[in-house]
């Protein structure tokens, strides 16, 4: 299995190899334009968590390290130099060092230098005078216990413990390095950075304008002469516009799998790929009051889906099947496909998995003449509402009658950390393919984003040890054992991972769609156009 | 006459004021505010972050506060300060309200100049296969959605031209910077150019069975003159009564049409503010088009009396 596995990960480095020897020398100029899905509410990716903001802004930026851009696959073995020309890790493993790159200029011609890094992650630590209005990812930091600069050309990160997948999360797009000259509030509205393109303007609902950094340091680079969003909302305009060539590109896995067909049959030469996006659907349940506090129907729960149902029905088939962690070949850390089937609820005989559900269900004293009514809550947006609504036509089949509660955006999650739910439907994004981000988020005891407050001191004990694991396959194995763990303990039932569409004319040259993350590949330094 | 201006314009204060009220008070019965909009990004709620950017906001206040900090503002020309873009709320809306006003301008143009000859057309005509083609097609006016027929539009200037008419701020010929306003505008305007086409027919259809008609006719009139000028001058009075509610009616009709056109405007950006929960641009742009609403309905009143001589308002 594991050299199928390195196989289509072979397959998939190849890929841009072959991309960039077919497409012949880049050539310069032309203005990549592309829509954007919405408005995104600030041009500052630190204080955002959709890749709304990381798409426009992260031309803008460079970060310490990060994932190459023109291959596929984010992984350890893909994180190239940005910023710092290159890193150490100390002997025992506590200590990150970055040389950092000399001759860097901001946008506005400050030089940049070590204190801009202390600053971006002191900040990010909050422990900065300076305060972002929101701190998403501050959890990712928490191992961090401080940064230090030793002269102006290096930093260095020190740790509690050991952290691999420190240097991952670094390379995410969601890590850019900050000025320390320029306010959060201006990085909100008029971001400054280093990176291959400059910020012109943004007309909120309107358009956002990058424009080439002459400056650039990597010679050469980029190839376009700017990058133009405009902002269309309403799907049907923004493919119409695609396939009439007012666009160059589709705003990126923004292409659902029938509007794809759509694209393909409007604008035949048009290049598109449909690729994993790293987000999960799942159920949160309140396990904290009734019924869901009992096990057994948790359990029943599980095991009356039919993942491959779901999958066929609002993908057409093309999605996938996994655990917590995004499934191969696109994911790292995904479960051995013999392990995954061992789980209850996974094994592809889906009616004796609902026979077992059901005996559950009656030993919880429920039955063809009592049967289960509640409420299934989920955000008013079509991408949560659709499989919320099949999930309720499938628990039908172990005694649980399901209404639909739409809930407006606003509300969603103020309602589910006030535990204002029974059952829930969800969405998870990974902004990194690692099991650190994805369990410490979702599943670790107090964490903000354990809508379910799950917490197992005896999984919180495996998740600190695979963090701490340096050697990959020893902790590829614990990854295994603590999600085939959280999936059994139905801590939040993953139903399905899905997958999005991108196209673009076939003129546009060296875009690469990564598998497995939507939020770090948008650096568009390598990309140009052959017209 | 004076005195009823007077009066009306006091009415108009009061109304203004009375919906200032509403939808400062309604938009923070909706639950949610700004700060849970940007929190649902993040996907969790940090209560002291979350505290923090309220009271940046001034959303800690007791509501009356908030009400007159913001009225006290408005009657000073200080529209406040978007919560999303953090730019002055003024330096937000003013851009878009001319690509807003061009676009209802042209759609009440086209209802119009479309509606009410074709209005006379189908009343004079009565029971002609052109009454009852016309009357398909108001109906159809009528039941056509404009979001619809804005897609239907859109794919077929993509199926029959390869171009399509959406929103460009700097179109390269004269013929496209028609196009991006006028092919909305004929969106929008055809429901309203449906209604008004029925308004004159049955209007026109009243007037012409009266006997100064039958006495014009007599007279030795034309029937241009006849229809025009003695019947159509009598039968617009409920035309335009129509017509000022269409105009306020507009505005629902160029959310969706902004939208579909991916347009710029006044109403697509109320929607985006109202999506945001961005409380000064959505108070401000309702008291705009309060505004709008108010004195559209005060012009019609007062065209009645210019239009029909025996219309007289006392003092």
């Amino acid at each position: 299995m594991r050299s199928v596995h390195a196989l289509a990960a072979a397959a998939l480095l190849l890929l841009p190899a072959y991309d960039l020897a077919s497409a012949g020398e880049p050539k310069q100029g032309g203005i990549l334009r592309m829509y954007h899905r919405d408005s995104p509410g600030s041009a500052s990716i630190h204080e955002g968590a959709t890749y709304s903001i990381n798409i426009p802004f992260m031309p803008v930026f460079n970060n310490l390290v990060m994932f190459k851009q023109d291959v596929p696959q984010n992984s350890v073995e893909s994180i190239v130099p940005d910023l710092a020309e290159s890193w150490a890790w100390s002997g025992d493993n506590k200590k990150l060092t970055f040389k950092l790159r000399q001759g860097v200029k901001w946008h506005d011609g400050k030089p940049f230098t070590s204190a801009d890094v202390k600053c971006t992650f002191d900040m990010l630590m909050g422990k900065s005078q300076q305060k972002f209005r929101q701190n998403p990812r501050k959890s990712w930091y928490d191992q961090v216990s401080e940064v230090t600069v030793n002269g102006d050309y290096e930093a260095s990160f020190a740790l509690k413990r050991p952290q691999p997948a420190l240097l991952s999360l670094l390379a995410s797009g969601y890590t850019p390095v900050y000025p320390c000259h320029v306010s959060p509030a201006e990085m909100r509205t008029k971001p400054i950075g280093t990176g291959p393109f400059k910020f012109v303007e943004f007309k909120a609902n309107e358009s956002i304008k990058l424009t080439k950094n002459p400056d650039y340091w990597k010679k050469g680079l980029p190839h376009l002469d700017g990058i133009e969003f405009t902002i269309i909302p309403n799907r049907s305009t923004a493919i119409l516009g695609f396939v009439s060539n007012k666009f160059d590109m589709t705003f990126p896995t923004e292409v659902s799998i029938p509007l794809l067909k759509e694209v393909k049959s409007q604008a035949p030469n048009a290049v598109c790929v449909v690729e994993p996006i790293n987000v999960s659907t799942n159920i949160i349940v309140n396990s904290s009051s009734p019924p869901f506090d009992s096990l057994d129907i948790r359990r029943a729960l599980a095991l009356a889906l039919d993942r491959q149902a779901f999958i066929q029905i609002m993908f057409e088939g093309q999605a996938d099947v996994g655990g917590t962690m995004l499934p191969a070949p696109g994911g790292l850390w995904a479960m051995p496909k013999e392990m995954l089937e061992s789980i209850p609820g996974y094994g592809p005989d889906v009616n004796a998995n609902r026979e077992e559900a059901r005996k559950l269900m009656q030993k919880a004293g429920y039955g063809p003449d009592k049967r289960l009514a509640v409420k299934i809550s989920t955000r008013n947006i079509p991408i949560y509402r659709d499989p919320a609504v099949i999930l309720i036509d499938q628990l039908k089949s172990i005694y649980i009658d399901g209404e639909l509660d739409v809930v407006d955006t606003a509300q969603w999650f103020p309602k589910v950390a006030r535990k204002d739910y029974s059952l829930g439907l969800n969405l998870t994004g990974n902004a990194v393919d690692d099991p650190d981000q994805s369990f410490y988020e979702n599943y670790s005891c107090g964490s903000e984003r354990n809508y379910t407050n799950y917490c197992n001191k005896e999984i919180e004990k495996l998740f600190d040890q695979q963090s701490a694991e340096t050697d990959k396959e020893k902790r590829k194995k614990l990854v295994w054992e603590i999600d085939k763990k959280l999936q059994e303990d139905v801590a939040r039932p993953i139903i399905f991972h899905g997958r999005a569409g991108t196209c673009w004319h076939p003129y546009v040259k060296g875009v690469t769609v990564m598998v497995n993350s939507s939020y770090n590949g948008y650096r568009y330094e390598d990309v140009w156009m052959d017209k | 006459m004076f005195a009823y201006i007077v009066r009306r314009l006091a009415l108009m204060l009061v109304t203004l004021f009375g919906i200032s009220i509403i939808i400062f008070v309604l938009l923070r019965v909706v639950p949610g505010n700004i700060v849970d909009i940007l929190f649902d990004a993040a996907g969790f709620v940090d209560p002291t972050d979350k505290a923090n950017l309220e009271k940046e906001l001034g959303l800690d206040l007791p509501i009356y506060q908030q009400y007159l900090s913001w009225i006290g503002g408005l009657l000073h020309g200080d529209l406040g300060y978007s919560y999303v873009s953090e730019k002055p709320a003024l330096q937000e809306i003013l851009p878009r309200i001319p690509i807003t006003a061009k676009l209802a301008g042209l759609a009440l143009l086209f209802s119009t100049s479309i509606g009410i000859p074709l209005g006379v057309l189908s009343a004079v005509h009565q029971g002609s296969r052109l009454d009852y083609t016309l009357r398909v097609v108001s109906l159809s006016g009528l039941s056509l959605p404009s979001f619809w027929l804005g897609l239907l539009v859109l794919m077929a200037a993509v199926s029959l031209f390869g171009h399509m008419p959406i929103y460009n701020p700097n179109p390269a010929t004269w013929i496209e910077a028609f196009a991006i306003y006028a092919v909305p505008a004929m969106a929008v305007g055809f429901r309203s150019a449906a209604l008004t086409m029925r308004i004159t027919r049955s209007s026109m259809l009243e007037i012409l069975r009266q006997d100064f008609i039958r006495t014009a006719r007599a007279k030795g009139a034309s029937e241009a003159s006849v229809n025009y000028r003695h019947a159509l001058k009598n039968a617009i009075l409920p035309v335009i009564t129509v017509i000022g509610i269409e105009a306020a009616f507009l505005i629902g009709g160029l959310i969706v049409t902004e939208t579909v056109f991916n347009i710029p405007g006044v109403a697509r950006f109320l929607v985006e503010a109202l999506r945001w929960r961005d409380y000064p641009i959505v108070q401000n742009l309702v008291m705009l088009i309060a505004v709008v609403v108010v004195v559209t309905n005060f012009t019609v009143d007062m065209l009645y009396a210019a239009i029909d001589p025996r219309i007289r308002y006392g003092d």
